[in-house]
């Protein structure tokens, strides 16, 4: 994966071969849905119109009338019940390909390595979930039954004319060549312009977006009518393409329809004589040479669905196509399982001794070697912190033991074991793991206590919320343990947030614990809650802190000092101040903040 | 009976803003359908063109039944005999009428498309503008996301209930008439044959509409809920992975992916049978005015052409009369969009006292007594009363919740102060005695977390002068140390804050703000916390730079860094909304309060911690 922007590939065929084996189960249900559709189609109409003036009003009888009702009105539903099946086929399968794809997508994500989610913004990947799919499943349904739709209306025209009137109908059909000329141009032109428009839209967008949230920026350097400017500057681009994509429609459209009456003169003019003996036969005509256009237009824009939805299929099958760059040998997972079918019978008790063993590594995309040989051993029960400035990368540790990334060169050892001895899935659901901003998954607070370890029991998770002192917060909650914490845990403060994650990690009892400290401010009682809750969580286990806060660093039994991506001091408390070095300046500078802080209350 | 009242009032407001909005736009869409009914009148022309042709031209009818202008119409082509022979001439009187029904078409749709589009240009325009100035307790009050929900998809709603509904229905309802008006010509009894179906096929699409939205309601919601699971599983994925939690976030994403679907294919089988329904009704009219035409013309009643005419008409009407419901029923959704929009447009502006004048900035500051609390809030600053004479650099400590960042709002008017609650003056003059725009132009504000617009750097530091060269714009990110950080960026000063991949620290957008700042060369200068993410040497370093620069200005130094205020010609120390202590560095150091322990923390920090 290069950082990059990679130029979109053209694919053979559009890319719809590297779909098919996603679409091949839907192999019949897109047959009989493209049969269905041959069979719904209202071609044969005009056909009807045609016995019906010829026959009653040129031969002035009405013998076989009730027949031809019984016979068009039978013909009318009888497309209604195949139009019917086609149309919920094609629904179908547009929301099961969507369904599949989408599905895939998803699970795919959830093996993939942390270097893709490092690499591909959230909402790169989103949309690759969402719209992606969406596009290919209206591609194979609905520009597919375009095709067929009016590729049956078009075919079934042009014979029908050749039959009656070979002549009239080859002049009529000397429309359809400057049909398609024209519209190969227009669309080109057409798809660029709306691109523009959709563009300026989202700035349009962004503009609001800044208005609303700079608010108080824009006021205080009092922009407001340079802000004005440049944004009635957008709108009248805005408006100004708007107004030349609307040209071009109407150009087009009215080209089209021009064309239709074109035809219609021609068949007046040529045909006219028909008219004189067979009244019927001219008004098919007419019919097919009005009703040929709109066909043309459908399947162009089929075709060019096609053309834009390349994009997408290239970037989906991008997706699926990633390996990740953490991934359990086949042996690995014949004996332990994989993410999705773990086979917890052979997986062994971890003790929780880890041990870093000549360990070098540099992010996949990164240039820097951030750690070069180097050896740590944490025994069970040990507390390790690791203290620098922000974006020092101090995560980079916790990363490779919880064999997030692994190492470059080198091994890391759990319980005296390379990790990649063990599948993911066992480390994982032996480590307990709290986040500096503490995600919470919209549901309830049950739902999330238990996201670690679906078996807890009442009192356990009781027990667990005493520990962290978080039964209060669970109290003051409308429903208690079943009030919605909202998306994202929004309905609750970050330190509330803090405690319920404590406990959630808490509840699987962990033995090694990578623990991230929180820097955002949360009220002085909250923050001793949690400071009490950090000590009592990390008694008897493997901790790794990620720390903010002097007692932490000041109890534990070695501290890793890390500045710009690397380690640079590591020792005890007292060893780093002795050592006078960047410790003691960090030390410093906290130190004093949390006394002011104190001071001023 | 209050209640009715206001609601008329509400509604006349509604009525106002709506005429309000459409000024400037009304003509094209008076164009745009006059425009329709010239193409819908060609559009049913041309069937009377074959009629005549099949019936009077290549059929033998006498041209004694045609109303007298047709007839003449047709002897100045050279009757009926000479237009047999030389049919061509039938066949470009189509042409003809076709070029007039195209241009009224592309008239109809870029004056419809200029019309939408001018209006939502003057309702974008004026809701930025009007939000702009909305004053900043307004702010604080309304979420972000619904603000901007109310200006992009609500303006859309609207959009499109202009530019497709509403003209639409105008144009089907055109078309309606003309063709009605056409067809009586011809046989009236043929013609509410046709008709007699039309309000059943409305009525039954309008109903089905109607309740389809309900369930596409449905999926839309589940598709929300849909895509903001796969969002929390890409943003959560460090604790789905930490948790080993893959098999349940995968099993819970298909079931409701299942669920999602399900929805859809009940959704699809409902509109499955109302498009085939519907197209049997269609199917049965159209058969209705065959087998009925028929009849009338084998009984005389009907000439074969105008039978083919009145085909080519019932054809032409098929679609629009499905369409009507539809268009109906969604039209609904643009009142909601209207008082949605108006909540906004309703709010009071921020505005000068009348004689609000430019006044000298340069002056002295004065707090007179000044005491404060949000609207609805408990009061947060309690008589306050200090001076900061002009040229001078007051220092402010407080904690979080002392009020010193309210103070400085205050100072900039974001906040009014309330009468009898203190007054504060620059230079003499009373703060709502001088200009806003003018007061807020000359007070420069650095904040802890400064915003950035995304722009290049270099546009956002020189944003409230935009003239300025290439080289005066460095020299402000110099005096910021901020320069060689832009130099290193691939892009430069052209480096677009925001985009993809560039991201800027804390402290290069505090220097960056700094830098905006100073391009604005005010003469009061407020920096609220505003060096907490730049390291000491570089702290140093732009304090240096500023003194050089700004020995005249007024200065606020707000931090809680003792080496910072020290400089300071005096410092005041906040405590819960009230001044705690007052004076400068070596008179508090040692007055024993709160500033002199926390200058006794912060200088003897070092030692005691060694110990």
């Amino acid at each position: 994966m290069s950082k990059t922007p990679q130029k979109d590939r053209s694919l053979p065929f559009f890319g719809v071969p590297k779909l098919f084996p996603y679409v091949k189960q839907y192999k019949k249900q897109l047959l009989s849905m493209v049969v269905l559709g041959l069979l719904g189609s209202d071609v044969l109409l005009p056909l009807f119109q045609r016995y019906a003036i010829n026959h009653y009003v040129g031969e002035k009888t009405l013998d076989t009338l009730p027949l031809f009702i019984l016979l068009y009105f039978g013909c009318v539903v009888f497309m209604a019940v195949m139009n019917y099946f086609a149309t919920f086929k094609a629904c179908c399968v547009e929301v099961w390909i969507d369904r599949d794809l989408r599905n895939l997508a998803f699970d795919h994500l959830q093996t993939l390595s942390f270097s893709y989610f490092n690499q591909n913004s959230v909402g790169y990947i989103h949309s690759r979930v969402m719209s992606d799919t969406q596009r290919i499943g209206v591609l194979f349904s609905w520009s597919l039954m375009d095709c067929v739709w009016h590729g049956t209306y078009l075919i079934g025209a042009v014979v029908i004319m050749l039959i009656v009137n070979a002549r009239l109908a080859l002049l009529v059909m000397l429309v359809l060549p400057l049909i398609v000329l024209l519209y190969s141009i227009f669309q080109t032109k057409l798809v660029r312009v709306n691109r523009r428009v959709r563009e300026i839209n989202s700035k349009i967008t962004g503009n609001f977006n800044e208005g609303i949230t700079g608010a108080r920026t824009i006021k205080t350097l009092a922009i407001e009518d340079k802000m004005d400017r440049d944004f009635v500057a957008d709108t009248a681009e805005m408006r100004r393409t708007s107004v030349r994509a609307a040209r071009l429609r109407g150009l087009f459209a009215v080209t089209m329809s021009f064309a239709s009456s074109l035809a219609l003169a021609i068949v007046l003019w040529k045909g006219g004589a028909i008219a004189e003996s067979e009244i019927g036969t001219f008004t098919m005509f007419m019919s097919y040479a009005q009703g040929m256009m709109e066909p043309v237009r459908w399947i162009i824009d089929a075709i060019s669905d096609l053309i834009t939805t390349q994009v997408n299929i290239e970037r989906l099958t991008r997706l699926l196509e990633t390996e990740s760059d953490v991934t359990d040998t086949p042996e690995v997972i014949e004996r332990y399982g994989d993410s999705f079918k773990p086979k917890r019978e052979n997986w062994e008790e971890l003790h929780g001794d880890v041990e870093f063993d000549d360990v070098s590594f540099r992010y996949p995309d990164g240039e820097e070697t951030v750690l070069e040989h180097f050896d740590l051993k944490i025994p069970f029960g040990s507390n390790i912190a690791i203290v620098g400035e922000t974006g020092a990368g101090k995560s980079t540790l916790v990363n490779l033991i919880c064999r997030f990334y692994e190492p470059t060169e080198g091994r890391v050892l759990i319980d005296g074991r390379d990790a990649r001895e063990r599948s993911q899935l066992w480390l994982h659901s032996n480590i307990g793991y709290v986040l500096q901003t503490p995600h919470l998954f919209s549901g309830t607070v049950r739902e999330n206590l238990l996201y670690g370890n679906p078996d807890a029991t009442q009192e356990q998770i009781d027990r667990a919320l005493e520990l962290v002192s978080a039964t209060e917060v669970v109290a003051r909650l409308e429903k208690g343990l079943d009030s919605d914490v909202g998306e994202g845990g929004d309905l609750l403060s970050t330190g509330e947030k803090q405690l319920l994650s404590f406990a959630r990690a808490i509840l699987t009892d962990p033995k090694i614990l990578v623990l991230d400290e929180a820097t955002s401010s949360v009220d002085t009682m909250t923050e001793q809650k949690i400071q009490s809750a950090i000590e009592t969580v990390i008694r008897g286990r493997t901790s790794i802190v990620i720390a903010h806060r002097l007692s932490t660093v000041q109890n534990a039994d070695r501290i890793l000092v890390v500045k710009s991506g690397r380690i640079v001091e590591q020792g005890t408390h007292r060893e780093l101040l002795a050592l006078n070095g960047y410790y003691k300046e960090l030390y410093t500078r906290q130190y004093e903040d949390e006394a002011t802080a104190s001071v001023l209350g | 009976m209050k209640q009715a009242e206001n609601e008329k009032v509400n509604r006349r407001r509604k009525a106002a803003l709506i005429r309000d909005f459409l000024r400037g736009s009304k003509r094209y869409f008076a164009v745009a359908i006059l425009s329709a009914s010239v193409a819908s009148l060609a559009e049913l022309v041309n069937p009377q063109i074959i009629r005549v042709a099949l019936d009077h031209v290549i059929g033998s009818r006498p041209t004694d039944a045609l109303a007298a202008p047709v007839r003449a119409l047709l002897e100045r082509a050279g009757g009926a005999a000479y237009l047999r022979a030389h049919l061509y001439v039938m066949a470009l009187a189509i042409v003809v009428v076709a070029a007039f029904g195209v241009l009224g078409q592309y008239l109809f749709r870029v004056c419809n498309t200029k019309g939408a589009e001018s209006l939502v240009k003057t309702m974008r325009d004026r809701l930025y503008a009007h939000i702009a100035r909305l004053p900043f307790g307004w702010h604080m009050k309304n979420h972000t996301g619904d603000v901007i929900q109310r200006c992009t998809s609500d303006i859309d709603t609207l959009k499109r209930f202009v530019s497709e509904q509403l003209t639409s229905v105008f144009r089907i309802v055109i078309l309606l008439i003309l063709s009605l008006v056409f067809m009586l010509s011809m046989d009236p009894l043929l013609t509410l044959i046709a008709f007699i179906p039309m309000p059943l096929i409305i009525a039954y699409s309008l109903r089905f509409h109607r309740r389809i939205g309900e369930g596409f309601l449905d999926c839309d919601e589940n598709e929300g809920k849909l895509s903001a699971m796969a969002q929390e599983n890409l943003t959560g994925v460090r604790v789905v992975r930490a948790f080993g939690r893959e098999r349940y976030e995968k099993d819970r994403f298909e079931a409701h992916n299942e669920y999602y679907t399900g929805l859809w294919v009940k959704l699809s089988r409902v509109m499955s049978t109302y498009w085939s329904s519907a197209d049997v009704f269609s199917g049965t009219q159209v058969l209705l005015v065959l087998v009925f035409g028929a009849v009338f013309c084998l009984r005389g009643r009907l000439q074969p052409g105008e039978y083919v005419a009145f085909l080519s008409y019932n054809q032409m009407l098929v679609w629009p009369i499905r369409m009507l419901g539809r268009m109906i029923s969604e039209m609904s959704k643009a009142g909601v969009s209207i008082d949605r929009i108006q909540y906004i447009m309703d709010a009071e502006e921020e505005r000068d006292k009348p004689g609000a004048a430019d006044a000298d900035m340069s002056g002295d500051i004065r707090f007179e007594h000044v005491s404060f609390g949000y609207e609805g809030c408990p009061e947060l600053l309690h008589d306050i009363d200090f001076t900061i004479p002009a040229g001078t650099t007051l220092g402010i400590l407080g904690g979080t919740g002392s009020g010193k960042t309210t103070l400085m709002a205050l100072l900039d008017k974001l906040y009014l102060l309330e009468a009898g609650k203190g007054r504060i003056t620059i230079g003499g003059t009373a703060l709502e005695d001088i200009r806003t725009e003018h007061l807020r132009r000359n007070i420069g504000i650095v904040l802890q977390e400064p915003y950035l617009f995304s722009r290049t750097l270099e546009e956002n530091i020189a944003i409230t002068r935009p003239e300025l060269t290439r080289e005066e714009v460095r020299e402000a990110a110099r005096a910021a140390c901020l320069d060689e950080t832009i130099e290193s960026f691939a892009k430069g000063y052209e480096t677009f804050v925001g985009e993809r991949g560039v991201t800027l620290s804390g402290g290069q957008k505090q220097r960056a703000a700094i830098a905006r700042m100073l391009t604005q060369d005010a003469p009061i200068m407020i920096f609220d916390d505003s060096l907490s993410a730049v390291d000491t040497e570089t702290d140093a370093r732009i304090r240096a730079e500023l003194q050089k620069r700004f020995g005249r200005a007024t200065i606020i130094l707000i931090s809680h860094r003792i080496t910072t205020l020290s400089r300071a010609d005096r410092i005041l120390v906040l405590d819960r909304g009230r001044i705690a202590e007052q004076g400068t560095h070596d008179e508090l150091k040692a007055g024993g309060g709160i500033y002199q322990k926390i200058y006794e923390i912060q200088s003897g920090a070092g030692e005691e911690a060694a110990v």
